[in-house]
């Protein structure tokens, strides 16, 4: 296969919203070319936002801390807001710790309250008409 | 975790350059006692799992295993990053109720110049944000790095279980 090598991390386009999920398993190569990847499927799909759930990361350490502040500017330039979603708690105390606060980086609790801080509704209402009630 | 800290603060040192390195020479291991390859970004996350078992092992909570855990890939890091490759060596060390995990980092690498520089937050010669050090010293209770230019840099760590 020509171009560069995919990631092996899936991801999804939901609309105008990419959503993505870091593992724990990434080693730095792979996390580099996520970066590429992510930024190229931005930019060549026009999302204006990307969702990156991190909750089965067990822990960040300043690498991947880098590479999460990185790909949040780097997708702010190409005009994509990026809400980074799920860290566990233990990560969390951590991070603090070890003197990172991810800064400039937005977050939310779990991939839910993510997407609907990139405007999805958890209740999908079809324009102008009666929602639709699949239980109905 | 402040408080929690402040208990063990008078246990912690720093050790510069030129001491002699004699980490806890007095203290027996426990048989959790194994040295691992720091030579690949595949190595990195192997450590990742042996220093995770062995903090399990010693009974260590869910904060204080990603403490710990996080710590060693800072090292680990450093060791394979900066000094081309090197190992780290787990112990599970025991005093009755009183159990501890202690890493050690060796490469033979170029050594840190200024240690002091090094530990300072925000300082990074290589790809991390130059938290690695300082950050890895926070996260455990005794913290000794023992470096030379041209002779290697070896960083012992310890953190305890009690309170």
């Amino acid at each position: 296969m020509n171009g560069p090598r995919p990631s092996a991390v899936p991801i999804l386009r939901l609309g105008d919203v990419l959503v993505t999920g870091l593992l724990n398993e990434l080693d730095d190569t792979s996390a580099l070319a996520f970066t590429d990847e992510l930024t190229e499927r931005i930019a060549a799909e026009g999302a204006r936002g990307v969702l990156i759930d991190i909750s089965r990361l067990e822990i960040i350490d300043s690498f991947v801390a880098r590479t999460l502040t990185e790909l949040t500017t780097m997708a702010r330039l190409l005009g994509a807001r990026v809400l980074v979603a799920g860290m566990r708690p233990a990560v969390a105390i951590t991070l603090v710790e070890l003197g990172l606060e991810l800064k400039g980086v937005e977050t939310a609790l779990n991939a839910e309250q993510g997407m609907s801080a990139l405007g999805w509704s958890q209740v999908h209402q079809p324009p102008g008409g009666v929602p639709y009630d699949a239980l109905r | 975790m402040t408080l929690y800290d402040e208990e063990f603060s008078a246990r912690r040192r720093l050790t510069l350059r030129g001491h002699a390195s004699a980490p806890g020479g007095t203290r027996t291991a426990q048989p959790v006692h194994a040295t691992h390859a720091v030579r690949s970004e595949q190595d990195l996350l192997s450590v990742r799992h042996a220093v995770r078992a062995a903090t399990v092992e010693a009974g260590f909570a869910l904060v204080d295993q990603t403490r710990i855990v996080t710590a060693a890939s800072e090292l680990a890091r450093n060791a394979y990053v900066h000094g081309g490759g090197g190992s780290l060596t787990i112990e599970v060390l025991g005093h009755g109720p009183r159990r501890g995990v202690r890493l050690t980092v060796r490469d033979q690498g170029p050594g840190i110049p200024d240690v002091d520089k090094a530990l300072t937050d925000g300082w990074t010669t290589g790809s991390g944000l130059g938290h690695g050090l300082g950050g890895a010293r926070r996260l455990m209770h005794e913290f000794t790095i023992d470096t030379a230019v041209d002779r290697g840099t070896t960083v012992t760590a310890i953190r305890w279980n009690d309170r």
